[in-house]
C-alpha cells in the first residue's frame, strides 16, 4: 500500500486504477452477498467497509491525486461507495429479518399441552332451563314471581279449588310437617306462588314461576321427591282459551324450536275450568310417525307428539277466593316439570342424574347450554 | 270396557278397532290409559279328548300324552289323524270339550305356537289355560268347556268350532283415565254416551241400560229409615235409598259364563252369583249396589252416622274402628252393616247358602264416603264411584237390573214391596248467556250450536222461560253431571261446548302483556352470584334438603344454636333424614360426599337455595274460608304462620382447585379460597365486605374460620376450613373447606345504586413499609389502621407480602405493604407522601404494636 501523495507529483497510484476499484467494489459485493448471518456480516464489513479495506484506501489516495485527476477518481470511488453501502443496508436488512423469523421459530411452544390450571366450573342444567324459558317470557313482558317452598295448607290445596275433600287432593303425595296439624306443607306446585300473587296484586298478572317443589316420591328413573316446576299464570280482561293456546305454543317454541306447535284436548284440573291437555309435535321427528316402526322415535316414542302438561282456565271461584272480580277479569294457567323438559331436550335418560350431584352432570352444560 | 259391550250401547262403526275408540274418547277429553286384547290370532279351536295316557316324569310331574279331536285342522287334514299333544295339566277327563292352540297361532304376548318335541314326543298344539289366551288370570289347569260355560251351552259345540270367536278373545278392552269430575264414566253407560258424542251424537245412536221399567216405592219392602244427624256441610249422607229384595235364588247357579268374561275383561273376580250380578250391574250404570244375606238382618235397614265406639269388621276382615264422620248401614239401627259406599260388613255377607238377598241401591253424599274411605285407607269400587258422584237417577234402574239378572239366572222370585225413600232434589235451570262459551274459548259459537251441543249432553235447555232472551237460556243438567251444578257453572258449559264441537277449533293467540319490569334486582343479583361461582371454578348441584337430626352434632353445634331449630317432616321418606335444612351447607356435604366416593378426588361444588329457620315450633297456620278474599288481618296470619326461609348459598371444596401440571405441582384447597369465594361474589355485586377471623363459628376450624360481613357489621356468612372433627364425623377427608352465607343480606345491600367516589388524574406516589407484628395481630386489623393514619390521599393498599421464620423474632410475622398515594388536586411531593407514610406506620403501631423493620 503506498503512502498518501503529498506533492503534486502526479504519480500513478495503483489503488485508484478504475480496474482495481472495480475489482476490489466485486470482492466486497461477493463478501456481503456470501455473509449467511449477522455476525458473518459484520465481519466482512469490517474488511470491505473499514479504515483498511481497499475502498477505503482508494478514497485516501484520492487527496495525492493532482487536482485534474481528483474528480473523475472521487467520483469513481465514491460510487463505488455508495453501492457497497446499499448492498451492506440490503444484506443487513435481509439478515435481520431471517434472525427475527428463526428467533420466532426457536420460540414456539407446544400449545396443545393443557392451559386450564383451574377447572372451570358449571351451572345447573335445571336452573339454566328455568333461566331459559323465564328469559323468554320476560322477553314478551312477563314477570317473574317466588314464593316459599315450605307453604301453608290454605295456600297449597284450598285456595286453589282443592278442599280438603277434594278427589284430586289424594292424587297428591304430600310432605306433611309436624305436627300434622300446622296447617303447612311442603309445596307440591308451585301454584301457591299464583295464589300469592293474585291476593296481592292488581291485574293485569302475567307472571310465570319456576321453583322447587316437593311429593312423596322415591327415587326412581321417572320420580324424584324434590322436582322443578315452571308455571305461567295470565289474568286479565278478555283472556280466551286461544290466548292460553298462544302462551302455550310460544312456549313450546322457546323450549324446542320454532317447528313445533301444539295440539289440544279435554281434561279435567281442579284449578281451572275449563281445562286443556296439550301435546306438542314432536321436535325430533316433527311428527312423524315411526310407531312400531325400526326407525320408531325415542324421543316421542314413535307417536310424532309429546305430552306437555295440564292448563286451562283459571277456575271463577279461585280467582274470587284471590279476591279478583271472575265477571271483569279471566285469566289462564299452565305449568310444565323442568326435569322433564330437560329430559326431552337433552336427552337425559333419568331422575338419578339429575339429583345426584355428579359433576360430569352439570360440567356437560357449563354456564349456558 | 270391552268393546263389544260398548257395541251395545252405542253404534261403533265397521271394523272400529280399539285404538280407534280411544282416539275418539281423548277428543271428548278421556284418557286412554291402556289397551289389551284382540292380540290373538287362530287357530284356536275347540276340541275333544279322545285319549289320554298317563305318566309321571322323573321330576315327578304329572305328563299326559293326549289324542284330541279337533275337527278339520291340524293333522286330521295333514296326516288323517287326531291332534296329539302333550299336556302338563290333570283337571280334564277323556269326553271333555277343551280349548285348543294349533301351530300357527300366535298367543297375546307374541308368544308364537309351533309343533314341537316335548317330554319324548312331538306336541302339535297345546291345551290351553285361561290366562293363556288372555280370559283371565286362572292357571289352575287347562280350560273345561262344560265347567266354563255351563253343560248346556256346551251340548252345541262341535270340535273344530272357532274358539275365538266363542269366548271373545277378539274383543279388545279399553281402560280409560277418569277424571276427578267424570264420575258417570266408571261406567260403560258414561263411557258409551262420551263416545257417542265423539261420533257427533248422532240420533238414536244411544241406548242408555238404565233406562228400564222400574216399579214405584210403594210401602210393602223392607223397612229403611234415613237418620242422618250430622250431615257434612249441610249435604245430608244419604238423600236416596232403594232396597229390593229376591227370595228363592239357587245358591248352586253359576254366574254365566258372558258375565264373568265381562267381569274378567274388567279387571274384577267372579265370585258368586248374587256379588257379579251387582257388580255388573255397577260396572254397567256406574251404580254401586251391595247384596245383604236377608236371612241375617233382623229389622229395618237404619243410616246414621257411626257411634263413640262402634266398631265393623268389613269384607275383607279388618276389625275398624267407626268415627263420627262415618256414614253406617245398621240393622235396626244397632248393628253396623256396612260403611255406606265403601265397603260392607262380614256378618251380612252374601254366602253359599244364601238364598233371599236384599239389593241395596242407593245415594251417598261424596264428601262423606270420601273421608271414610282415606280414614279407613278403603279405595274400593264403590267408594271410587261415590266420591265422584254417582247418578241419582240411576238409583232404582239399577236395583231393578239386578233384581231383574237374580231372577233369570239365579232362579229367583222378587217380592212385591218396593223401598224407595228418595229425598234427592230437582236441580234447577240456570240462566246461561250463550255468547259465554265464545267469551271463554275463544272461538264463535252460534247460538244453535251451543243449545244443541247442551241438549246431546242432555241438558234441558228452555229457550222460552222465564228469564230466556235472546242471549239467555235456562239450562239444567242431567243427573248425571253433579259438576256442572255449582255455583258458576259457566265455564263449565263453554268447557262442554268447547269439548264437543272439538279442542282442536280453539285458535292460537299470543297474549301481550302490557308493561313488564324485567328480572328483579334480587333475581338478576342470584344470578350473578351463582355464574360468578361458577366462573370461579364451582361446579353447581343441587341437594335433597332433607337432614338426619344428627346433622346438627356432627357439625358440632351448641346446644341453643338456631341452627338446631329445624322443621320436622311428619311423613318423611326416610326416617333417618325427618328434618329440613338450616343450612345449605348440611345437605350439600351428602353431594361431595357422593362425588368423591365415586372417585372425584377435587371436588369444588356450590348450591343456591332456601333454608328453613323455624325459629321455634310450627305455630298452626289458619284456614280461612275460600268463598270470598280473606281479610287483611287473616291474610297476614296466614304469611306469618309460614317460617322464614332464608336463600342461602354454601360453596364446598375438596382436593386440589388448581392442577399440577407442565408448570409445576397443583395447589390444595384451602380456607382462602374459601373466602375468596365470598369475596368474589361480593366484588360482582360490588358489596364492599370485612373480614375477620371467628374462632367460635361451627362446623369450622377455630383456627381457620373468616366471619364475614357487610361495613355496617350485617353478618354476610362464613368460610374457611371445617373443623376436623366435623370433617371426621361427616366422614369427609381432611383439610375440606367450605363457606356459606346469606344471600338475601348479599342482595339487599346491593340494592341501592352505587355512587360513584371521584378519582384523580395526578400521578400516584408509590412507597413500601414492612412491619414487624406479633403473631396474633391480625392483618385486617394491621392495614386498617394503616389505613386511617395515611389519611385521605391513600388511594391503594396491598399486603404484598407475608414473612415468619428465622430473619425476624420468633412468633412475629412480617407484614410488607405498597401504599399508593394521589392527592385531587395536584402532584403529591416526595416529603408529603413520606409524612404520609409515617403517620401511617404511627397508626399502626399504636393499634396494633407494629415496628418498622
Ligand atoms: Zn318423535
Amino acid at each position: 500500500m503506498s503512502a498518501p501523495n503529498s506533492n503534486y507529483d502526479p504519480v500513478e497510484v495503483s489503488a485508484l486504477d478504475p480496474a482495481n476499484v472495480d475489482a476490489a467494489l466485486a470482492d466486497a459485493l461477493a463478501a456481503v452477498a456470501g455473509a449467511t448471518d449477522l455476525d458473518d456480516l459484520k465481519t466482512v464489513r469490517i474488511a470491505h467497509q473499514g479504515d483498511k479495506s481497499p475502498l477505503a484506501l482508494a478514497n485516501r489516495e484520492i487527496g495525492a491525486l493532482p487536482p485534474t485527476a481528483k474528480a473523475e477518481a472521487g467520483k469513481r470511488v465514491g460510487q463505488a461507495r455508495g453501492k457497497l453501502g446499499q448492498a451492506f443496508a440490503a444484506r443487513q436488512s435481509v439478515l435481520e429479518a431471517e434472525r427475527d423469523e428463526r428467533i420466532l421459530v426457536d420460540e414456539r411452544v407446544d400449545v396443545s399441552v393443557p392451559a386450564l390450571r383451574r377447572r372451570p366450573g358449571a351451572r345447573h342444567p335445571i336452573e339454566l332451563t328455568a333461566q331459559r324459558l323465564v328469559d323468554a317470557f320476560v322477553g314478551m313482558g312477563w314477570e317473574v314471581a317466588e314464593g316459599p317452598e315450605l307453604e301453608s295448607e290454605w295456600l297449597n290445596f284450598d285456595a286453589l279449588n282443592l278442599g280438603p275433600d277434594h278427589p284430586a287432593r289424594q292424587m297428591q303425595d304430600t310432605f306433611f310437617l309436624d305436627p300434622v296439624d300446622s296447617g303447612l306443607v311442603l309445596r307440591t306446585q308451585t301454584s301457591p306462588v299464583q295464589i300469592r300473587t293474585m291476593l296481592e296484586q292488581e291485574p293485569p298478572i302475567y307472571i310465570v314461576a319456576p321453583g322447587k317443589v316437593y311429593r312423596t316420591d322415591d327415587l326412581d328413573a321417572t320420580h324424584t321427591p324434590v322436582f322443578h316446576q315452571i308455571e305461567c299464570l295470565a289474568i286479565d280482561k278478555g283472556l280466551t282459551m286461544a290466548h292460553l293456546r298462544g302462551a302455550l305454543d310460544a312456549f313450546v317454541r322457546i323450549m324446542f324450536g320454532p317447528d313445533t306447535r301444539t295440539r289440544v284436548r279435554a281434561n279435567y284440573f281442579p284449578f281451572t275450568e275449563p281445562s286443556m291437555e296439550t301435546d306438542f309435535l314432536c321436535f325430533v321427528c316433527h311428527g312423524a310417525e315411526t310407531w312400531g316402526t325400526a326407525e320408531q322415535c325415542r324421543t316421542c316414542g314413535g307417536s310424532g307428539w309429546i305430552e306437555l302438561g295440564g292448563s286451562g282456565m283459571v277456575n271463577r271461584k279461585v280467582l274470587r277466593t284471590c279476591g279478583i272480580d271472575p265477571d271483569v277479569y279471566s285469566g289462564f294457567a299452565f305449568g310444565l316439570g323442568i326435569e322433564r323438559a330437560l329430559m326431552l331436550r337433552h336427552g337425559v335418560q333419568g331422575m338419578h342424574e339429575m339429583v345426584e350431584g355428579d359433576i360430569r352432570f352439570s360440567q356437560q352444560f357449563g354456564m349456558g347450554a | 270396557m270391552p268393546l263389544s259391550w260398548l257395541a251395545e250401547i252405542t253404534d261403533l262403526p265397521q271394523g272400529a278397532s280399539g285404538a280407534d275408540v280411544a282416539a275418539s274418547l281423548v277428543s271428548v277429553g278421556l284418557e286412554e290409559e291402556d289397551l289389551h286384547g284382540g292380540d290373538l290370532t287362530g287357530p284356536l279351536v275347540v276340541g275333544r279328548v279322545l285319549e289320554v295316557e298317563e305318566t309321571v316324569q322323573k321330576n315327578g310331574k304329572p305328563i299326559r300324552y293326549c289324542v284330541v279331536d279337533v275337527g278339520h285342522h291340524g293333522q286330521q287334514v295333514t296326516e288323517g289323524k287326531h291332534q296329539e299333544i302333550v299336556c302338563g295339566a290333570t283337571n280334564f277327563a277323556v269326553g271333555d270339550l277343551v280349548v285348543v292352540v294349533l301351530p300357527g297361532a300366535v298367543l297375546p304376548g307374541g308368544f308364537a305356537i309351533s309343533a314341537r318335541k316335548t317330554y319324548g314326543r312331538m306336541s302339535n298344539g297345546m291345551i290351553c289355560a285361561e290366562d293363556e289366551i288372555g280370559l283371565g288370570h286362572d292357571h289352575d289347569g287347562i280350560i273345561v268347556l262344560e265347567r266354563l260355560l255351563g253343560d248346556k251351552a256346551a251340548a252345541d259345540l262341535q270340535p273344530g268350532d272357532d274358539a275365538i270367536a266363542l269366548l271373545g278373545l277378539a274383543d279388545e278392552t279399553l281402560e280409560t283415565n277418569v277424571t276427578p269430575d267424570r264420575g258417570y264414566c266408571l261406567s260403560v253407560r258414561g263411557l258409551a254416551r262420551e263416545y257417542w258424542h265423539s261420533q257427533g251424537s248422532p240420533a238414536g245412536g244411544y241406548r242408555d241400560p238404565a233406562v228400564v221399567e222400574v216399579p214405584a216405592g210403594n210401602g210393602g219392602g223392607h223397612p229403611v229409615r234415613l237418620e242422618d244427624e250430622a250431615p257434612i256441610a249441610g249435604n245430608a249422607g244419604c238423600d236416596r235409598f232403594v232396597a229390593r229384595v229376591v227370595r228363592g235364588i239357587d245358591p248352586g247357579r253359576p254366574t254365566p259364563a258372558w258375565m264373568q268374561k265381562r267381569l274378567t275383561q274388567m279387571g274384577m273376580r267372579p265370585i258368586s252369583l248374587a256379588v257379579d250380578v251387582t257388580n255388573y250391574v255397577m260396572l254397567a250404570v256406574g251404580q254401586p249396589l251391595h247384596a245383604y244375606d236377608l236371612a241375617t238382618l233382623d229389622g229395618p235397614i237404619v243410616v246414621r252416622r257411626a257411634r263413640p265406639g262402634e266398631t265393623l269388621t268389613t269384607l275383607d276382615d279388618v276389625a275398624r274402628k267407626l268415627r263420627p264422620d262415618d256414614l253406617l248401614i245398621t240393622d235396626s239401627g244397632e248393628r253396623p252393616l256396612a260403611i255406606a259406599g265403601v265397603m260392607g260388613g262380614a256378618s251380612s255377607e252374601v254366602g253359599p247358602a244364601t238364598s233371599d238377598v236384599l239389593v241395596e241401591a242407593a245415594h251417598f253424599d261424596p264428601t262423606t264416603v270420601a273421608r271414610s274411605s282415606r280414614r279407613h285407607r278403603l279405595v274400593t269400587e264403590a267408594s271410587k264411584r261415590f266420591e265422584r258422584g254417582v247418578d241419582p237417577g240411576v238409583t232404582a234402574a239399577a236395583a231393578q237390573l239386578a233384581v231383574d239378572l237374580l231372577v233369570e239366572h239365579g232362579g229367583g222370585t222378587p217380592d212385591p214391596g218396593v223401598t224407595d225413600i228418595d229425598h234427592t232434589t230437582t236441580r234447577s235451570a240456570y240462566r246461561l248467556d250463550v255468547t259465554e262459551p265464545s267469551r271463554i274459548v275463544g272461538v264463535d259459537y252460534p247460538r244453535d250450536r251451543v243449545v244443541g251441543i247442551l241438549r246431546d249432553l242432555g241438558c234441558v235447555v228452555e229457550e222460552s222461560g222465564e228469564g230466556s232472551d235472546d242471549r239467555h237460556v235456562l239450562v239444567t243438567p242431567p243427573s248425571w253431571r253433579p259438576d256442572l251444578d255449582n255455583d258458576s257453572p259457566a265455564p263449565d258449559y263453554a268447557e262442554e261446548v268447547a269439548r264437543i264441537d272439538g279442542y282442536h277449533r280453539i285458535p292460537s293467540v299470543t297474549p301481550t302483556p302490557s308493561e313488564g319490569r324485567g328480572l328483579t334486582h334480587g333475581q338478576k343479583a342470584r344470578r350473578l352470584v351463582a355464574d360468578s361461582l361458577a366462573a370461579a371454578g364451582y361446579t353447581e348441584v343441587l341437594s335433597y334438603p332433607f337432614v338426619a337430626a344428627e346433622i346438627a352434632d356432627h357439625f358440632g353445634l351448641p346446644a341453643d344454636d338456631e341452627r338446631r331449630l329445624a322443621v320436622r317432616v311428619a311423613n318423611p321418606l326416610s326416617e333417618e333424614r325427618p328434618l329440613l335444612r338450616t343450612t345449605v351447607l348440611s345437605s350439600l356435604v351428602d353431594v361431595l360426599r357422593r362425588n368423591l366416593a365415586r372417585g372425584h378426588k377435587d371436588v369444588a361444588l356450590y348450591e343456591v337455595g332456601l333454608v328453613f329457620r323455624p325459629g321455634g315450633p310450627l305455630e298452626r297456620a289458619p284456614i280461612p274460608g275460600v268463598a270470598s278474599r280473606p281479610d287483611r288481618a287473616s291474610l297476614e296470619q296466614l304469611y306469618a304462620a309460614v317460617p322464614d326461609q332464608p336463600r342461602r348459598a354454601a360453596v364446598v371444596a375438596s382436593g386440589q382447585i388448581e392442577q399440577a401440571g407442565w408448570w409445576g405441582p397443583g395447589r390444595t384447597a384451602d380456607w382462602s379460597d374459601m373466602v375468596a369465594a365470598v369475596q368474589t361474589v361480593a366484588a360482582a355485586l360490588a358489596v364492599p365486605v370485612l373480614v375477620e377471623s371467628d374462632a367460635d363459628h361451627a362446623p369450622w376450624h377455630p383456627g381457620r374460620c373468616a366471619r364475614i360481613t357487610l361495613t355496617d357489621g350485617t353478618l354476610v356468612g362464613h368460610a374457611g376450613e371445617l373443623h376436623p372433627k366435623a370433617l371426621a364425623a361427616l366422614e369427609l377427608p381432611a383439610r375440606t373447606v367450605a363457606a356459606e352465607f346469606d344471600l338475601d343480606v348479599l342482595t339487599a345491600a346491593s340494592e341501592a345504586p352505587v355512587q360513584v367516589r371521584p378519582f384523580s388524574t395526578y400521578p400516584p406516589a408509590l412507597t413500601d413499609v414492612a412491619l414487624l407484628v406479633a403473631g396474633a395481630v391480625a392483618a385486617a386489623d394491621v392495614e386498617a389502621a394503616l389505613r386511617a393514619g395515611a389519611g385521605e390521599a391513600l388511594e391503594r393498599i396491598v399486603l404484598f407480602d407475608v414473612y415468619e421464620g428465622e430473619r425476624i423474632e420468633p412468633d412475629h410475622r412480617s407484614l410488607a405493604y405498597r401504599l399508593t398515594f394521589r392527592a385531587p388536586d395536584r402532584t403529591l411531593t416526595t416529603e408529603e407522601v413520606n409524612g404520609f407514610r409515617d403517620a401511617a406506620v404511627a397508626a399502626a403501631a399504636e393499634a396494633t404494636g407494629a415496628v418498622q423493620r
